[in-house]
C-alpha cells in the first residue's frame, strides 16, 4: 500500500495570519469608507461655507430624512437576505394617501396609524409569501406590489389631500430642544428608535443572525436547520411595515397625502443601503451603515442647497455616481475574497 | 385546433382578441376606421400609435431578457434622448429646419448607443448583475436629463421633428411606421444573422454555450446597446408627440410596461426562447387594456391596479412551482423531484 | 466491534425521481463508535442515501430508525434534532459569519431574548478545545480559513449539538496530506468517544485507512456490507463496478485495438507536463499523438473529468505546461481550445452540452457558428447539407433537423453533440463518457466512429467508467487514481484486471 502522502499531493495554501487580520478587518471597510466620505464631505462643506459647521445643520440631516432612514432600515433587512424591495416608495405614498383621507373624514389619528401599519405590513407579508411559495424573483413581485400600491393611491385620489388634524400638525411642528440651542423633531427620535431596535434584532437575536446566514449561503442555512422560509417571508413584511412607518413620518413632514409623492424613493433607499456598505448579494452589511448612507445622501442635498449655483438634479447624478462607485468597490472586494 | 391552442402565441392572441371584442360590445364603432384628409383614424390606430413607444422598448427588452438579463434604465434613456434632441433644437440657430431635426435625431440615437454601451460594459465586462447595473443609470439618468434641459420643460417648434410622433405618411402615423421598421430590423438582425440563435443559446444554457466556444460577452453587449437605442427612438417619439422634453415624466414607468409586455407575450423572465411577435402582441394587450378601462367607464387611475394583477397572474402561471401546484390536482406529483432539481443548482 | 442495537438502521429504502430509481430496496446500518464507509461510483446512490438520512429528501418507502425509534424526516432540522449531523464536501456553513456563529447558529445561548455573545464565545472555545483546535480564533470570519479548517469547524458544530451520528460527505477532496491527517485524528477521536461516523470518499486509500466497515452501493441497489479488513481492494473495486473476478479475466480481449501509433520523432498533437489545478487534479503527464486514442481509466470521481476540462480550457490549469503541436500554449478558455482545434463532449449532456430548447440543427452547428461569430451566419443551405450529412452518417433519429433536441433519446442527443464537434474538424476530440446512459446499438456505433476518426488521423482522449470499453477503443491507457495520474499503460493485451490492479494500488 502506498503511503497516503504520495497519493494526495494536493496543496491548499493556508492563509497567513497577517492576511487573516486584513480580511477580517475588511468586513467593516465599506462602511468605514462611507463614514470617511461623510466626514470628508462635512469638512469640505465647513471649509466652503462657515455656517455649514453647525450642530443644527447636522441634525437637520436627520430631521429632513426621517422617512428615508426608516425605509433604509427595512431595505437593509431585505438586501441582507439577498433580496430587493422595489415597492417601498409606492407603499409610502399609499400610507400617506390612506392617512390623509381617513383623517379628513375625521378618524382618530391613533386608529389611522394602526390601520396604515397593518396595510403596509400586510402588503409586505403578501409579497413575501408569493416570493417564497411560488419561487418568483423578488424584483418582479415587488414591482407588481409597487404598481398595486401606486394604483391604489390613484384610486383614492388624484389630488393632493391636506392634513389638518391636530396630532399630525402637532407632530410636524414639535421641536425637542437639545442643549446648545439645538433641536430635533419627534420623528427623528422615532426613526433612531427604530434603528436601535433593528440593530438589536440583527445582532442580538436568532432571527437577525438567520437573516445574515441566508444572505451568506441560503442552502447552508437550510441544511443547518434554520427557519429559512419564515425568515425570508418576514423580512418583506418588515420592509412593508417600515414603509408604512416612513409614510406616517413623511406625512408628519409634508402634512399632505399625494399619490405622486415619494416617487423614486425606493431608489434612494437602495442607494443609501448600498452606499452604507451592504452587499447587494446579501450577507454583509450593517443597519448603522445604512443610516450613514442616508446621511451621505442628505449631505449631498444640503451641499446643493448651500451652493445656489448647483441645481437639484445634481443630487440624482451624484447619487447614481456614488452607487456606481460602491457597486464597483463591492465587485472588487468580492473578487479579492473569491 | 388543439395544436393551434398549444402554440406559444395562442394565449396572448386570444387575450388580445377578447379585449378588442369587449370594447366592440361596449362601443359599436370601436373597430371602424375612417379616412380624413388622407389620414386613417380610429380607435385601433390610436392604440397602435399610443402603444408605439412601449412596443419599441419592449422589443429591446425582449432580447435583453432572452439573455437572462433585465434593463431598468430604459425610462431614463427615454428622458435623456428626448432632452438631448429638444435641447439641441431649441439651442440651434435654425430651430425650424429639417436639417436641425435630423441632427437632433442623430444626437438622440448616438446618446442611446453610448448609454447602451455603458450598461453592456457593466454587465458583460465588470460582471455586475443586470438589475443592479441598470439601476445605476435608472437613478442617475433622470438627473442627467434634467441637467440637459436645465430643469425646464423644453418646448420646440419644428415641423419635421413633430412629424416623428404626430405626423402621417401613406395615410398611417409615422410612429407606427417607425415601430414597424424597427421590428423588421430586429427580426432581420436576429434571424438573418446567427444573433437570435446565439442569444437563445446563452439564455437557455450559459454553461453549455461557453463550452461550445460562444463568446457571451459580445452578445450581451449587443442586446443592451439595441435596448438603449430602441429606448432612445421611443424618447424621440414621446418628446416629438408633445413637441417638448419633460425630463421628469417622459418615459416614467415605461420599463415596467415593457417588461410586462415581454412577459405577457410569452417570453420567460428566466431567459432563453423569445418571441418578438409575442412581445408586440403583449404591448398591444397593455395598450388595449388602458383603452378598455376608459371604454368601460372605469376611472383611468385604476389601470395600474389592473396591470399589477396581470403581472402577478402571468408570473404565477409561468412559475414552475405554481404549475406544479396546478398539476397536483391532476396527478399526484413527487415533492422530492423539485428538491432534486434545486440540489443540482446549489452544488 | 460492539454488535448491539445500531444507532441508525435504514431498511428497504426507496427514492425515485422522474425517470430514475435513485435508491431501490437499500438496507443500511450504522453502529456506535465505528467509522463506516459508504462506497460506490458516482450515481450509485450514496448522496441520495445521505440526503434521505438528513431529511433533505423524503423517502418513498422503507423505514428509518434512530436508536430503535422509527423516524420520518422531512427537513434537515428534524434530522438534526434526532442527533444526526452532516458535513458536506462544499462545507455548508456561512462564509460571511464568524467561526463562533457558525458553530452555534440557531442554537445560540440567550439571556432574556438577547443572544449571550460571551456565552457563545466560551461555548465555542470549549468545543474547539475538545477537538484540540484551540488555535482557531472563534471571532475570526469563516471565509478567512482554509477549506480544511472550515470542515473542522463544521465538525465542531456537530460536536456542539452532541450529534450521535456524524456524516462526512467527501470531506477530503480538497485537502492536502497534513490536513487529511488532522481531520483523521479528529475523526478517530470522535469515534473513540462513541460517535457513529459515516464516511464517504472517492479516495480508496483513505477509506482503507480510516474505516472499520463499509457498505457498497451500485446503481441505487445494495451490493453488501463488509468489514474493511476482510475486503481486498480488488474485490471492493469489482463490487463497485459490478464485475466479478472470473468474468473479468475471461473478458474477450480480441476486440481490443492494437495499432502501432507513433514512431519516434513524431510530434504529439498535445503534450502536458505536470499539469494540475489547485483543489482539482495534479501532476498529469500525458501526450496524445495524431491518430491515437488515449483512454483515461479510473473510478468515477477519480479526477478524469477534471483532466479533460484542463485540456479544454474549461478550467484553467495553475501548474504545469501544455504544448500543442510542439509549441508552448496556455489554454485559457474553451474558445481558445477550439481555436487550437480541440473539441470536448462533456459527460453531463444536459447541463453542459445540450441547448435543450433549440433544434437539432441549431445544436449541431453551434460550435461552428460560435467560432465564425454572430455576424457570419452559416447559410441555411450549408447548414442543411451539414445536418443532413451527419444525421445520415451518425444515424440520428428522428432524422428531423427541426426537432427540439430535448425530445431526442439520450443516444441521439449524444450523436448530435458529437456531430457538433465533428463539423468543426477538430484535431483532438475529448470524449467524456460518450456512451453513458445510451442504448447498446448507439454505443457500438459511437465506439466504431471513434476508431474510424482515429484511423483518419484525429487524436482522441476517451473517458469511460467501463474499463472494457476503454480498453476496446484505446491505444494507450492513462490510469487515474485519487486525483492524480498514477500510471500509463500501452494497450497491448492489457486486461481489465491489470488496470484494476493498478487502481487498487497493489504491486503488480
Amino acid at each position: 500500500m502506498s503511503p497516503l502522502s504520495t497519493l494526495t499531493p494536493l496543496t491548499v495554501k493556508k492563509p497567513s495570519p497577517a492576511r487573516n487580520r486584513l480580511r477580517g478587518g475588511a468586513r467593516y471597510a465599506p462602511t468605514l469608507a462611507t463614514v470617511g466620505l461623510f466626514i470628508a464631505m462635512f469638512a469640505v462643506g465647513a471649509g466652503m461655507y462657515p455656517s455649514f459647521l453647525s450642530g443644527q445643520v447636522f441634525l437637520n440631516l436627520f430631521i429632513d430624512n426621517t422617512f428615508l432612514i426608516v425605509l433604509a432600515v427595512g431595505m437593509t433587512f431585505v438586501i441582507l437576505t439577498g433580496g430587493i424591495d422595489l415597492s417601498v416608495g409606492a407603499v409610502v405614498a399609499l400610507s400617506m394617501m390612506v392617512s390623509a383621507t381617513l383623517l379628513q373624514q375625521g378618524w382618530n389619528p391613533g386608529a389611522v396609524i394602526v390601520l396604515v401599519l397593518l396595510i403596509g405590513g400586510g402588503l409586505g407579508l403578501l409579497m413575501g409569501l408569493i416570493i417564497q411559495y411560488f419561487d418568483i424573483q423578488p424584483f418582479i413581485v415587488t414591482l407588481a406590489g409597487m404598481f398595486l400600491a401606486r394604483g391604489l393611491c390613484y384610486v383614492i385620489s388624484l389630488d393632493s389631500i391636506p392634513v389638518t388634524e391636530a396630532f399630525f400638525t402637532g407632530m410636524a411642528q414639535a421641536q425637542i430642544p437639545l442643549p446648545g440651542d439645538l433641536f430635533v423633531s419627534p420623528g427623528v427620535l422615532l426613526a433612531l428608535g427604530i434603528v436601535a431596535v433593528a440593530f438589536f434584532v440583527l445582532h442580538h437575536t436568532r432571527f437577525g443572525r438567520t437573516v445574515y446566514a441566508i444572505g451568506g449561503n441560503e442552502h447552508s442555512a437550510m441544511l443547518m436547520g434554520l427557519p429559512v422560509k419564515a425568515t425570508k417571508i418576514l423580512v418583506y413584511a418588515l420592509s412593508g411595515l417600515c414603509s408604512a412607518i416612513a409614510g406616517i413620518l413623511f406625512s408628519f413632514y409634508s402634512l399632505s397625502g399625494y399619490s405622486l409623492a415619494a416617487q423614486g424613493m425606493e431608489l434612494d433607499a437602495i442607494a443609501a443601503v448600498v452606499i452604507g456598505g451592504t452587499l447587494l448579494t446579501g450577507g454583509t452589511g450593517y443597519v448603522l451603515g445604512s443610516v450613514v448612507g442616508v446621511l451621505v445622501l442628505g449631505i449631498v442635498q444640503t451641499f446643493i442647497a448651500y451652493d445656489g449655483t448647483l441645481s437639484s438634479w445634481w443630487t440624482k447624478i451624484v447619487i447614481g455616481g456614488l452607487l456606481l462607485v460602491f457597486i464597483l468597490l463591492q465587485r472588487l472586494f468580492a473578487r479579492k475574497a473569491g | 385546433m388543439k395544436s393551434l391552442l398549444k402554440h406559444r402565441l395562442a394565449w396572448p392572441v386570444i387575450a388580445l382578441a377578447a379585449l378588442l371584442l369587449l370594447n366592440q360590445v361596449f362601443r359599436p364603432d370601436f373597430m371602424s376606421l375612417r379616412m380624413q384628409d388622407g389620414h386613417l383614424y380610429g380607435s385601433l390606430i390610436d392604440i397602435m400609435r399610443n402603444g408605439a413607444p412601449t412596443i419599441l422598448i419592449a422589443l429591446g427588452m425582449t432580447l435583453v431578457i432572452a439573455t437572462r438579463g433585465i434593463d431598468l434604465s430604459v425610462g431614463a434613456v427615454v428622458a435623456i434622448a428626448g432632452a438631448a434632441s429638444c435641447a439641441y433644437i431649441a439651442g440651434s440657430p435654425d430651430p425650424g429646419s429639417p436639417v436641425t431635426a435630423a441632427t437632433a435625431v442623430l444626437i438622440a440615437v448616438v446618446a442611446g448607443l453610448a448609454l447602451g454601451v455603458w450598461n453592456g460594459f457593466l454587465v458583460s465586462t465588470i460582471g455586475v448583475q443586470p438589475i443592479i447595473a441598470t439601476l445605476v443609470l435608472m437613478t442617475a439618468g433622470r438627473g442627467v436629463a434634467q441637467l440637459i434641459t436645465g430643469g425646464q420643460i423644453v418646448s420646440v417648434s419644428n415641423d419635421s421633428y413633430k412629424s416623428i410622433g404626430a405626423g402621417y405618411l401613406f395615410t398611417l402615423p409615422i410612429s407606427i411606421l417607425i415601430t414597424a421598421a424597427v421590428f423588421a430590423l430586429a427580426a432581420v438582425l436576429t434571424r438573418r444573422t446567427a444573433l437570435g440563435t446565439l442569444i437563445e443559446a446563452v439564455g437557455i444554457n450559459p454553461v453549455a454555450s461557453r463550452l461550445a466556444g460562444l463568446r457571451a460577452r459580445n452578445i450581451i453587449w449587443i442586446v443592451y446597446v439595441f435596448s438603449a437605442i430602441c429606448a432612445a427612438i421611443a424618447g424621440l417619439m414621446i418628446s416629438s408627440n408633445v413637441t417638448a422634453a419633460d425630463a421628469n415624466n417622459a418615459g416614467l414607468y415605461i420599463e415596467m410596461d415593457a417588461i410586462l409586455a415581454v412577459v405577457i407575450g410569452g417570453t420567460s423572465l428566466a431567459g432563453g426562447r423569445y418571441t418578438l411577435v409575442g412581445t408586440v402582441v403583449g404591448a398591444f394587450i397593455i395598450q388595449t387594456l388602458t383603452t378598455t378601462v376608459y371604454t368601460l367607464g372605469i376611472p383611468p387611475e385604476v389601470t395600474l391596479v389592473f396591470k399589477a394583477l396581470v403581472v402577478i397572474t402571468v408570473c404565477l402561471l409561468q412559475a414552475p412551482k405554481a404549475r406544479n401546484l396546478l398539476s397536483r390536482f391532476k396527478a399526484a406529483p413527487k415533492p422530492a423531484a423539485k428538491e432534486a432539481a434545486k440540489e443540482k443548482v446549489a452544488i | 466491534m460492539n454488535e448491539i442495537v445500531p444507532v441508525v438502521e435504514m431498511t428497504d429504502i426507496a427514492i425515485g425521481f422522474p425517470g430514475v430509481k435513485a435508491l431501490d430496496g437499500v438496507d443500511f446500518r450504522l453502529f456506535q463508535g465505528e467509522v463506516h464507509a459508504l462506497m460506490g461510483e458516482n450515481g450509485a446512490g450514496k448522496s441520495t442515501l445521505i440526503k434521505a438520512l438528513t431529511g433533505v429528501y423524503t423517502i418513498d418507502s422503507g423505514t428509518i430508525t434512530v436508536l430503535g425509534e422509527p423516524k420520518r424526516f422531512s427537513t434537515p432540522g428534524e434530522s438534526q434534532a434526532a442527533g444526526i449531523s452532516t458535513v458536506y464536501q462544499e462545507v455548508n456553513l456561512c462564509p460571511n459569519l464568524t467561526v463562533e456563529e457558525n458553530v452555534l447558529l440557531g442554537r445560540e445561548p440567550r439571556r432574556r431574548g438577547s443572544i449571550d455573545w460571551k456565552g457563545v464565545r466560551s461555548r465555542t472555545r470549549e468545543v474547539l478545545a475538545e477537538l484540540q483546535l484551540d488555535h482557531i480564533d472563534p471571532g475570526s470570519l469563516l471565509s478567512t480559513h482554509s477549506i480544511a479548517i472550515q470542515q473542522l469547524i463544521a465538525i465542531a458544530r456537530s460536536v456542539e449539538i452532541n450529534a450521535k451520528v456524524l456524516i462526512l460527505d467527501e470531506p477530503t477532496s480538497s485537502l492536502d496530506a497534513d490536513e487529511v491527517n488532522q481531520l483523521f485524528r479528529v475523526i478517530r477521536d470522535l469515534r473513540d468517544r462513541g460517535v457513529a461516523i459515516l464516511f464517504v470518499s472517492h479516495f480508496l486509500e483513505q477509506v482503507y485507512e480510516i474505516s472499520d466497515r463499509m457498505t457498497v452501493l451500485r446503481n441505487g441497489k445494495l451490493v453488501g456490507e463488509y468489514m474493511t479488513r476482510d475486503l481486498t481492494r480488488m474485490s471492493l473495486i469489482s463490487k463497485m463496478i459490478g464485475k466479478d473476478m472470473e468474468a473479468l479475466t475471461e473478458l474477450d480481449q480480441a476486440s481490443a485495438r492494437t495499432r502501432a501509433s507513433n514512431g519516434a520523432g513524431v510530434t504529439p498533437f498535445v503534450e502536458a507536463k505536470g499539469l494540475g489545478r489547485k483543489g482539482s487534479v495534479s501532476n498529469v503527464d500525458l501526450s496524445i499523438y495524431p491518430g491515437e486514442v488515449v483512454g483515461l481509466a479510473g473510478l468515477l470521481g477519480a479526477g478524469r473529468t477534471e483532466i479533460a476540462r484542463l485540456f479544454f480550457g474549461a478550467d484553467r490549469a495553475d501548474e504545469g505546461t501544455i504544448k500543442v503541436k510542439g509549441a508552448g500554449q496556455k489554454i485559457r478558455s474553451p474558445r481558445a481550445a477550439i481555436d487550437k482545434r480541440i473539441g470536448f463532449c462533456s459527460e453531463d449532456r444536459k447541463e453542459e452540452g445540450l441547448i435543450g430548447d433549440l433544434t437539432v440543427r441549431d445544436n449541431l452547428v453551434l460550435a461552428m457558428q460560435a467560432s465564425k461569430g454572430w455576424a457570419r451566419r452559416i447559410p441555411r443551405r450549408v447548414q442543411d447539407e451539414l445536418v443532413a450529412e451527419y444525421i445520415e452518417a451518425l444515424d440520428i433519429r428522428p432524422a428531423n433537423p427541426d426537432a427540439l433536441i430535448r425530445n431526442l433519446s439520450g443516444g441521439n442527443q449524444q450523436k448530435v453533440l458529437l456531430a457538433r464537434w465533428l463539423v468543426t474538424h477538430p484535431e483532438l476530440l475529448i470524449l467524456d463518457e460518450p456512451t453513458r446512459g445510451i442504448d447498446i446499438g448507439a454505443k457500438t456505433q459511437i465506439q466504431k466512429l471513434v476508431n474510424k476518426l482515429a484511423a483518419d488521423g484525429m487524436s482522441i482522449l476517451f473517458i469511460s467508467s467501463e474499463l472494457e470499453e476503454v480498453l476496446r477503443v484505446s491505444d494507450r491507457v492513462a490510469v487515474i487514481k485519487d486525483r492524480a495520474m498514477v500510471a500509463e499503460i500501452n494497450n497491448d493485451g492489457v486486461s481489465v484486471e491489470d488496470v484494476m490492479t493498478v487502481i487498487a494500488g497493489g504491486a503488480q
